[in-house]
C-alpha cells in the first residue's frame, strides 16, 4: 500500500507547489503536508504530495550499518 | 480525374462526411493529400488495387490496427507507429517487407492540418524503410465515433527459403537476446498524456526493424523465434514464447537494460518496466552457440547499440519465465492481468 | 537514483542473507507478518522469500487498502457511479476491483458511466470546477498516507465554495487493524514488519501498544528489499533476546511523532466510526474514517441514499486464517483454479499486493513450504 518515491527538490513554485526530479523525470507535487521545504531535499512523494523529508543524517546511518554488517558478513568478509 | 477548382484547406479545413463519401470530395483528399505524399508507382495507377510480381520465397503477410493516444507522442505519431509496427510484424518471420496498404478510418471534424502532418510522417517512415504504401482506402465517422484517426496498415513480404522462424521453436539452451532498452515507447506516450502530468526527455524507440532483422538471418539462419514486444512488453512476449514452445525461460535482471528515466516514471506510476511497450525492439531466442556471435552482430547495427543477452530457454512443463532478480533473488514473471494502469498502493 | 540504488544492492543483499541466516536459530520458526501490501509486493518483486532460511516465514497482511475493501463498499461505488449526474473519480487501483456482481467500475464505465481516473486529489477538484452541473464524487480509499491528501482537497472545496464535490470517504487505519489481528484467536505471528509510509504520517509512538500490550516486536521498515531484510534481521534479533519492542529501521523517513500538519489536517476533517468492516477480517472498531459534522456537505453517503448493502464472501475463501498465519495461498481448494488475479473471489487475491495474488504472479515457481 502506498506506494511513494523518495524525489529531490527541484524549484519551489511557491509555498504549496513544486517540481521535483526522480531519475531525471520532472513532476509537480503539493507540498502542502510539510513546512520549510527548501530547493535540493529529498521528500517522499505519495499521491502528489510530499508526505516526509528524507533524513540524510538517518539515510547515512542506516548505510553505515548496512556497510558494518557487508565487513563482516560480506564475501570477503569474516564470519 | 478532374481537378477541383479549390484546393483543400489544409491549414483550416476539417474532415467532413464528404471525405468519405465517394464523390469529388474524396477524390480531392486522396489526390492531394494521399498521393501527394505516398507517390510512388504502383499507387500512381490508381487502381481500386496493386498487382505486382514478388520474388521465390514464402510470403508473409500481417496486419495491425493503430488507435494510440495523443496521437502525438515524443519520438513518433499514429503515422510513423503504423509504418514500423507492420514492418516488425512482418520482418519478425524472418522476411524482407516488400508492400503495404493502409486504411485510414476519420472522424467528422479532425483539422486536415494533423492529418496531414500524420501522413507526412507515414510518408516518410515508408521512404526511409524502403517500403512503399501501394493501396489504400478511406472511411469517414460520425462525430464522436472515432478518436480522430485510426489507421490499419498491413505488409507483405518475402523471407527466405529456409527461414523457419516460429514461435514454437524455442529449445532449452537457447538463448535470449534484445536488441536495446526497455520501455521508452510507453513511458513516451504516458509522459504526453496530460493527466500523468511529468515529464521527461525519454522519446519513443519507434522504428523498423527489417535490417537488423535482415543482417541477423543473414549471418544466423538458425534463428528460432523473433518478436517485437509490443503491448504487453516483454513479460507478454516471453510468455508468449514459452507457451508456444513449451519450454521455460530465466531472465537477469542485471543484464536488462533500461534506461534511468525510464525507470524513474515507472518508479512514480507504480509501473514495471518489464509490462512496459516497445515499439522499435525485437526478442530474439537463438542457439547458445550462436549468442556472442549475433550479439557483436546486432550491436554493430545502429538499431542494436544496446542489444544485450538478457536469458536463456530450460526445460520447464510449467512454462514459467522466472527472472533472477539483480538483488539476487528469483521471482516469477507471470502475464499482466489486465493493462498495466498507474498505481498508487 | 538516490535513496533507491542504495537500497537494492545484490552484493550487501548476500551478505544480509547470510547475517540472517546467522542469526536464525535452526531449532525455532520465526513467523513474520508484513503488514503492508506494499512490502508484501517488494518482498516478491525482489525474490527476497528465496534469500530467507526455511524457518523465517513471512505472512501476508491486510496492509491493502484496495483488498480489504469490502464488496459492498465497492457496489456502492459502482451504484454512485451508474447516476447520470455523476462523475466518480478514484485511483487507477480501483477500477478493476470487482463488486458482488462480479461487475468493476471499468465495466460500468463501458457501460456509460462517467469514471475518471485520479493520480492526485486535486485533480478532482479542477474536474468539480470544470463540470458545474456535474456531481463529482471522490471515491476515496486508503491507509493514512492516502487521508491527508483526501482532507487537503475537502478543505480546499470549502474554501472554494465548490457546491459539487463529495467525497465518498473509505480510508481505514493501520493500529486498529493490527489490534484487529491479535485479537484474532490463534493468531500465529512471532513479530510485525511495520509500515513505512503510513508510520511517516502517524509516527513511530503509534505502535507501542503491540509491544506492551500483545508482547509483539515490532520494526518499521522502507520498502526497498535491504530495508526490508535489515528489518527482518532486527526481528529475529528481537525474538532471540526475548524483547519486544519498537524499532525504526526507516528512520530516514520515519519519526517518532510522525508528520503533525498531516495529522492535524486529518483529525479536524475526519472522525472514527464506531466499527467497519474489512473484507477477509470482519468488523473492527474504530478501525476506519468518515466526514465529521461540519463536513457533512462534502459527504456523499450524506448527499446521496446509497441502497447497496454488506455481501459475504466467497465460503470456500481462506483469506482469514491466510491473514492469522494459519494457512497459506495454496492451502486453499480455489488458489490459481477458480480463484485468480483475473477473477478474485477473495480480499487476497484483489489487487496485486493481496497475499493470494502476489504468490500468483512471483512466487507459484517456489515449491510450497509447510506453514
Ligand atoms: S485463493 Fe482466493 S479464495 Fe482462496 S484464500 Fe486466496 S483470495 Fe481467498
Amino acid at each position: 500500500m502506498c506506494l511513494a518515491f523518495p524525489a529531490r527538490v527541484l524549484t519551489l513554485q511557491d509555498a504549496a507547489m513544486a517540481t521535483v526530479d526522480i531519475g531525471g523525470v520532472r513532476k509537480e507535487i503539493s507540498l502542502g503536508l510539510l513546512e520549510g521545504v527548501k530547493a535540493g531535499d529529498y521528500v517522499m512523494v505519495h499521491v502528489g504530495y510530499a508526505l516526509s523529508r528524507i533524513d540524510e543524517e538517518e539515510a547515512r546511518k542506516t548505510l553505515a550499518l548496512f556497510a558494518e554488517m557487508e565487513r563482516r558478513f560480506g564475501e570477503d568478509g569474516g564470519a | 480525374m478532374s481537378r477541383s477548382t479549390r484546393s483543400l484547406d489544409l491549414r483550416q479545413g476539417h474532415v467532413d462526411m464528404s471525405h468519405g463519401g465517394g464523390g469529388r470530395a474524396m477524390a480531392q483528399l486522396i489526390e492531394e493529400l494521399f498521393m501527394e505524399h505516398f507517390d510512388n508507382e504502383l499507387l500512381r495507377q490508381q487502381n481500386d488495387q496493386a498487382a505486382f510480381n514478388v520474388a521465390a520465397g514464402r510470403m508473409v503477410m500481417a496486419t495491425d490496427s493503430h488507435v494510440v493516444f495523443p496521437l502525438f507522442f515524443p519520438g513518433g505519431d499514429i503515422g510513423s507507429l503504423s509504418v514500423h509496427g507492420t514492418i516488425n510484424d512482418v520482418a519478425m518471420a524472418g522476411a524482407r517487407p516488400l508492400y503495404l496498404s493502409a486504411a485510414f478510418i476519420l472522424e467528422e471534424g479532425f483539422p486536415l492540418a494533423d492529418l496531414e502532418r500524420i501522413v507526412r510522417s507515414m510518408a516518410r517512415a515508408s521512404r526511409a524503410a524502403g517500403v512503399p504504401v501501394v493501396t489504400g482506402d478511406t472511411k469517414v465517422v460520425e462525430r464522436g465515433k472515432g478518436d480522430g484517426v485510426y489507421i490499419t496498415t498491413t505488409g507483405i513480404g518475402v523471407a527466405p527459403e529456409g527461414a523457419r522462424i516460429s514461435a514454437d521453436r524455442a529449445q532449452p539452451g537457447d538463448a535470449i537476446l534484445i536488441n536495446g532498452a526497455l520501455g521508452d515507447h510507453g513511458v513516451a506516450v504516458m509522459s504526453s498524456r496530460e493527466n500523468l502530468s511529468f515529464a521527461t526527455n525519454i522519446e519513443s524507440d519507434s522504428a523498423p526493424l527489417h535490417t537488423l532483422v535482415a543482417a541477423m538471418v543473414e549471418a544466423c539462419p538458425d534463428i528460432h523465434c523473433l518478436r517485437d514486444p509490443t503491448r504487453g512488453g516483454l513479460a507478454a512476449t516471453l510468455n508468449e514464447l514459452a507457451g508456444q514452445s513449451e519450454v521455460g525461460m530465466v531472465i537477469r535482471e542485471r543484464d536488462l537494460p533500461i534506461r534511468e528515466e525510464v525507470a524513474g516514471a515507472c518508479e512514480l506510476l507504480g509501473l514495471d518496466p518489464l509490462y512496459v511497450a516497445n515499439e522499435g525492439k525485437l526478442v530474439a531466442i537463438v542457439p547458445g552457440e550462436a549468442a556472442q556471435r549475433l550479439l557483436a552482430l546486432m550491436r554493430a547495427h545502429p538499431l542494436g547499440r544496446e542489444a544485450a543477452v538478457i536469458g536463456r530457454v530450460i526445460e520447464d512443463d510449467h512454462c514459467f519465465v522466472q527472472m533472477k532478480t539483480a538483488f539476487g533473488g528469483t521471482r516469477m514473471v507471470d502475464w499482466l492481468a489486465a493493462e498495466q494502469l498507474p498505481r498508487i498502493c | 537514483m538516490k535513496h533507491v540504488d542504495e537500497y537494492r544492492n545484490g552484493r550487501l543483499a548476500r551478505a544480509m542473507a547470510r547475517a540472517i541466516a546467522a542469526e536464525a536459530r535452526p531449532g525455532r520458526v520465526y513467523r513474520l507478518m508484513e503488514f503492508c501490501g506494499g512490502h508484501t509486493h517488494g518482498i516478491h518483486r525482489y525474490g527476497i522469500p528465496g534469500l530467507l532460511p526455511d524457518n523465517v516465514r513471512m505472512i501476508h497482511g491486510p496492509g491493502c487498502p484496495v483488498c480489504v475493501l469490502p464488496m459492498g463498499r465497492i457496489d456502492a461505488a459502482i451504484e454512485l457511479a451508474n447516476r447520470p449526474e455523476v462523475i466518480l473519480c478514484t485511483y487507477a487501483d480501483m477500477l478493476r476491483v470487482p463488486g458482488s456482481r462480479r461487475t468493476s467500475l471499468m465495466q460500468a464505465r463501458a457501460l456509460g458511466a462517467d469514471v475518471r481516473m485520479l493520480y492526485s486529489t486535486l485533480d478532482a477538484l479542477k474536474i468539480a470546477r470544470e463540470n458545474p452541473g456535474r456531481e463529482v464524487v471522490f471515491f476515496a480509499i486508503g491507509f493514512e498516507t492516502t487521508t491527508p491528501p483526501t482532507a487537503m482537497a475537502v478543505k480546499e472545496a470549502q474554501r472554494l465554495g465548490l457546491g459539487n464535490f463529495t467525497v465518498f470517504c473509505n480510508h481505514v487505519l493501520t493500529p486498529p487493524a493490527m489490534r484487529g489481528i491479535l485479537a484474532q484467536p490463534g493468531v500465529m505471528i512471532d513479530g510485525f514488519v511495520g509500515p513505512g509510509h503510513v508510520s511517516a504520517v502517524i509516527g513511530r509512538d503509534a505502535y507501542e501498544f503491540a509491544a506492551r500490550e500483545y508482547a509483539k516486536p515490532l520494526v518499521i521498515s522502507g520498502f526497498e528489499p535491504l530495508d526490508l531484510m535489515h528489518a527482518i534481521r532486527l526481528l529475529i534479533r528481537q525474538l532471540n533476546e526475548g524483547r519486544a519492542e519498537v524499532e525504526n529501521e526507516y528512520a530516514r523517513v520515519v519519526s517518532d511523532r510522525g508528520n503533525p500538519i498531516a495529522l492535524d489536517l486529518m483529525d479536524e476533517v475526519f472522525e472514527q466510526r464506531p466499527s467497519f468492516e474489512w473484507r477477509g477480517l470482519g468488523m473492527i472498531p474504530h478501525s476506519a474514517l468518515r466526514l465529521r459534522d461540519e463536513f457533512a456537505a462534502f459527504d456523499a453517503e450524506q448527499r446521496f441514499a446509497l441502497a447497496a448493502g454488506p455481501v459475504p464472501d466467497n465460503k470456500a475463501c481462506e483469506c482469514a486464517d491466510i491473514l492469522r498465519g494459519l494457512k497459506q495461498p495454496q492451502d486453499c481448494k480455489v488458489f490459481a483454479t477458480a480463484c485468480t488475479p483475473d477473477n478474485p473471489l477473495g480480499a487476497c487475491m484483489v489487487s496485486s499486493e493481496g497475499a493470494c495474488a502476489a504468490w500468483y504472479t512471483y512466487g507459484r515457481h517456489r515449491k510450497r513450504r509447510r506453514a
